[in-house]
Formats: C-alpha cells, structure tokens, sequence
C-alpha cells in the first residue's frame, strides 16, 4: 500500500546535517494496522507528511499504491489515496457546519452532488455522528470533532487512512471514541490504518508497531515481541503499556510469566492460571 | 467578547425565507440597505419597522437572536444617537445649557439622531436575519456566485468565498481562545479593568500576541489539512448543495420590489 524506498529528509537544505529522516525504509501492506511510536522530534509527522506527498523526500521514493508522491500529476490521486487526520480537531475544520466539512474533500474532486450527498451520509453513519450532521463542529466534544475529522477523510474513499496523534488533545472518552472508530474501519472494512500516538495502549492494539528514534527505523515487529523488551523500549525514551510493566515486574521478581502481554485480559488469564497452578503445586 | 456575534449563527429553520435562494436573499438585502439610505422621514420609517418586524415573524427565528444581534451594537447606538443629537446644528432649539450656550439640542440634531440610531438597528436586524436564516457554505457559495462574473477583471470570487468561509468557521474558536487567554492573564495578576485608556490598551499586548501566534499556528495546520484533501483553490469543484431558484424567490422579489418603488413614491412626494 505505501513503500518507502531509502526516504530522507530535511525542513533545511543549506544544512544537510540536520536531516529528520535518516535512510528510512518502510513497507506497509494493505489492509494492515501499523502503529508508530517515538520520542518527541523523532520524525513521526515528518515520515507522515511524506505518505500524502504534503512533504516530498530530499533522497529516496514513496510510493502510494504503486504511485511515486513526486508525480505531480497525481498528487489528488495519491492525497484521496492516502487520508490524513490530524492532532488538533479544531484546526483541520474548515466549513462552521459538520455536513459541509465532510463535503468538502470530494467538493475538491469535482465529484456528483448526489454522490456527495450519498458519501458525507455514509461517512457521517460509520463514524456514528450521523444525528450531527446539521450541528455546528465548535459545539462539539473533542472526540466529535475528531470523528468528524475522520469522516471527512472518508469522504475520499481512501484505501488508507494515516492519523498523526489524533487522541493527544482528548479527554480518555473522546480517546477511547476515536479508537473503536479506527479500529472498526481496519477490521470490518479492511482499511489500512497508520497511527501515530504516544499512548502505548493503543499501539496495542495494532498488527505491527514501528519504532522510530532519531530519524531511523528502530524497531519493527507484533506489539508483543515490542513490548516484551521492556528495558529498550525505556532506552528509546518511550513506555510501555501498564499491563507489560506489571508482568515485567512480576517476572523479575521470579514469578514465571510469558512476557508477550499486552492486554489487562491476557494479563488477568495469565495471573489466574498461574495462581490455581501455584495452588496446585503445594 | 465576541460571543454575541451572531454573524454566521445559523438558526435551523423551514421557513419561506430559510428556503430563499442565497444569491437572491443577498441581493434583496442589498437592496433593504440602499432603501434605509434613501429613506429620512420619521414616518417612513415606522413603515420600514412594520415590514422588518413581518419579516422577522415570517421567518420564524426566535426574537431573543436578533435581540441578541443587537447587544453588542449598543454602545456605538448609544455614540451614535449622542453625537448626532449635539453637534447637529439647527434653528428650533428644544433645550440650551445653562452653563455654556454651544451645548444645546435642536429638533433638527434630535430628528438626525433618531434617524441614524433607526438606521443602525434596521441595518442590523436585517444582516443578521439574513445570516441566520443562511447556511455559512450557502452565503459564502451565493456571494462566490455573484462576484463570478467579475473574475472577468481578476476579481478572485472563490477565494474571497473560502476566506469569508475559513473567518466564519474560526470565530467561535478564536474567541474562546481569546476567553481563555484573558483568563490565564488575569490569574497571572493582569489587570485589563483600570486605568486609563493607554493604560488599558497597553493591557490588551499580552492578549493579542499569543492570539495572534496561534492563529498563525492554526492557519499553518489548516493549510496542510485542507492540501491532505485535495484543495485546489475551486479548479473543477463542486458543491453537495445545489443553488436553486423557486417560485419563493419570485415572489419574494416581487414583495421586495414592490416595497421599494412604494418606499420611494412616498419619498419623493
Ligand atoms: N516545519 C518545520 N521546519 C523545521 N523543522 C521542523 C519542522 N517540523 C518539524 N521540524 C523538526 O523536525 C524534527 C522532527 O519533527 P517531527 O514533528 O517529525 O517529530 P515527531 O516525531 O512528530 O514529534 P512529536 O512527537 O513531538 O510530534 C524535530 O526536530 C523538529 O524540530
Ligand atoms: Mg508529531
């Protein structure tokens, strides 16, 4: 779906020391949930920006469904391709009426107006925010206006959808709104989905976690395999997921627990079955 | 501070004047405005209230919004109404100050100032019930429409669209941002109540600038949004809501017209 072929960059090109993306290569299949995590100016929004040909890579090629992002001939291609949400719900709204901002991707592709129509219902349906298609988006709660944002990019009908930290300025229900959304779209309609965030409980729930530190891939492999290296996940400045910490502990403290934990209910089966072996054994 | 803008408040309706075509309403309330400045007799202007007042009920908006409307108008009103009654000279002098002779009200001052203060007010109800009874995207679509045909002499009609568009949709954010500002001001010991007008102004930098970087900020972030969905300044766009003139719209210039020529015979004689 997206590859990136050896991608780097730079926001400074009379200084090319200070390259963000260092040599970078990424393949993301269609249909998959990848997470990205990394510290703070690690290069996430930067490789992000570069998925939609918003950035163009200074070395390097992405490509979005076979389409190289510096085709300028088909950039709207690659943008309706390839969905971008943002952080801040309120400064990606551009229309003062929640309908209209779902119209206006597929306004800028000169689509039917019935076809708009049949599109910004739809879209407004799968993120359940269908009785607020009149509302005006100021009246609404964070994680509204982030599930507007959403619909507002399905309105192009893209086969991926890459989401820049969209819980960090919500409030844990607009949070755990806005990812039940997303990981809806990834199951039942085999979107494929990027995430970036900070909160190791939602790379959790991905297919596959990417790692970034410095510009550079880190580490790339399945949320369990990632989070069982407890102590170099802290080495790149990042956390683990509660669960994870509490089985790690657990474990150095030699209490025999498999280490690829990642969800209280894998945690809560795990603890239980080795308290009635314990029981067992005496 | 700028919560009683009602410009681009929207009230949701079904009324004859909610269905009005956009460019048609703009048009027509065009011509309200140029009515209010031909007309200056008192009694013309009990007139042009009564027709107000049938559109406002016909459009069945809730009176506290055009109240509302008018709120924040009321300090220039009141500006308004006090320099015209004083400064107007005139012969019929109506009441003199005993202290100094120069300060003194004529029948010519007071009728200039009833009328501009009715001017304001009608100017007022009458914008506002056009945006109120008009979806921001239908008024800024209807106004892109009418300034279509000047793109001709480079006017950029969808530009200046999507500007009114952009400014209507951040009115509510930036000014609970504005709210906020002041309010973290304040709670550093800012003090924005006494003082003299410079002091007070002065007062006003610690607001203005972080509002002003993070609008700066926003626009940044809206751009990259609004590029992520294929914006191409209006290139091959199109709209969901299709503009559609109907009988309403006839018969509403029609009443229109025919209260205008009506308002002018009157004047003219
Ligand atoms: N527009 C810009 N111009 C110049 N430098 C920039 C720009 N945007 C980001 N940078 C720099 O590029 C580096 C990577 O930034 P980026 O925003 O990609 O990081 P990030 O991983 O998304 O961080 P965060 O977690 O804070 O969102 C940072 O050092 C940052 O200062
Ligand atoms: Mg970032």
């Amino acid at each position: 779906m997206i590859d990136a072929k050896n991608i780097t960059f730079t926001y400074d090109e009379e200084e090319p020391k200070k390259y963000v993306l260092k040599g970078l290569d990424l393949h993301i299949k269609r249909g998959s949930f990848v997470a990205v995590l990394g510290h703070n100016g690690s290069g996430k929004s930067t490789l992000a920006k570069t998925f939609n040909g918003i950035l163009l890579p200074s070395g390097g090629t992405v490509y979005v469904a076979g389409m190289d992002t510096k085709d300028e001939t088909k950039i709207f291609d690659i943008r309706s391709t390839a969905g971008m949400v943002f952080q801040n719900p309120d400064n990606q709204m551009v229309a003062a009426i929640v309908e209209d901002e779902v119209a206006f991707a597929p306004e800028n592709l000169g689509v039917e107006p019935s076809e708009i129509r049949r599109r910004v219902d739809e879209c407004l349906e799968t993120v359940n925010m269908s009785e607020f298609a009149k509302s005006s988006p100021s009246r609404l709660s964070g994680g509204q206006k982030q599930r507007i944002a959403i619909a507002a990019v399905l309105a192009m009908e893209p086969e991926c959808i890459i989401l820049d930290e969209p819980t960090a300025m919500l409030d844990p229900k607009g949070r755990s709104e806005v990812i039940k959304t997303i990981k809806e779209l990834n199951k039942s309609r085999n979107m494929t989905v990027v995430l970036i965030t900070h909160f190791m409980e939602e790379a959790a729930i991905a297919d596959r976690v990417v790692v970034m530190n410095h510009g550079r891939i880190e580490m790339d492999d399945t949320p369990s395999k990632i989070f069982s290296q407890v102590e170099k996940i802290k080495e790149l400045g990042l956390d683990v997921p509660q669960v994870t910490e509490l089985v790690f502990e657990l474990k150095k403290q030699g209490i025999d627990l498999p280490s690829d934990i990642i969800t209280i209910e894998e945690c809560h089966r795990a603890i239980l079955e080795k308290l009635k072996k314990g029981t067992k054994n005496d | 501070m700028f919560k009683d803008i009602t410009i681009g408040q929207y009230v949701d309706g079904n009324s004859v004047i909610h269905r009005m075509d956009a460019r048609v309403k703009i048009l027509l309330s065009i011509l309200y405005i140029i009515l209010l400045f031909v007309i200056d007799s008192i009694a013309l202007y009990a007139v042009f209230g009564v027709f107000t007042a049938f559109l406002v009920i016909i459009s069945r908006v809730p009176f506290k919004y055009i109240i509302k409307g008018l709120k924040p108008m009321l300090y220039i009103l009141i500006f308004t109404a006090v320099i015209n009654l004083f400064v107007t000279g005139g012969e019929t002098v109506l009441w003199q100050s005993s202290l100094w002779k120069g300060l003194k009200i004529t029948k010519e001052g007071l009728t200039i100032a009833v009328q501009m203060v009715l001017r304001l007010v009608f100017l007022v109800i009458g914008t506002s019930l056009l945006t109120l009874t008009t979806t921001p995207i239908m008024l800024t679509d209807g106004i892109e429409k009418l300034l279509k045909p000047l793109d001709a002499v480079k006017v950029p009609s969808h530009e200046i669209a999507m500007m009114m568009t952009i400014a209507i949709r951040f009115i509510p954010t930036l000014s609970e941002e504005t709210e906020k500002i002041i309010k973290a001001q304040k709670a550093r010991g800012a003090d924005f109540e006494s003082g003299n007008i410079i002091k007070r102004t002065k007062a006003m930098v610690p607001i203005l600038v972080p509002l002003f970087i993070s609008a700066f900020k926003r626009a940044d972030d809206l751009a990259i949004a609004m590029d992520s969905r294929c914006y191409n300044s209006g290139k091959k766009r199109t709209r969901m809501k299709q503009m559609k003139m109907t009988w309403i719209d006839a018969a509403a210039s029609g009443v229109m017209i025919a209260f205008s020529v009506f308002v002018i015979i009157i004047q003219r004689f």
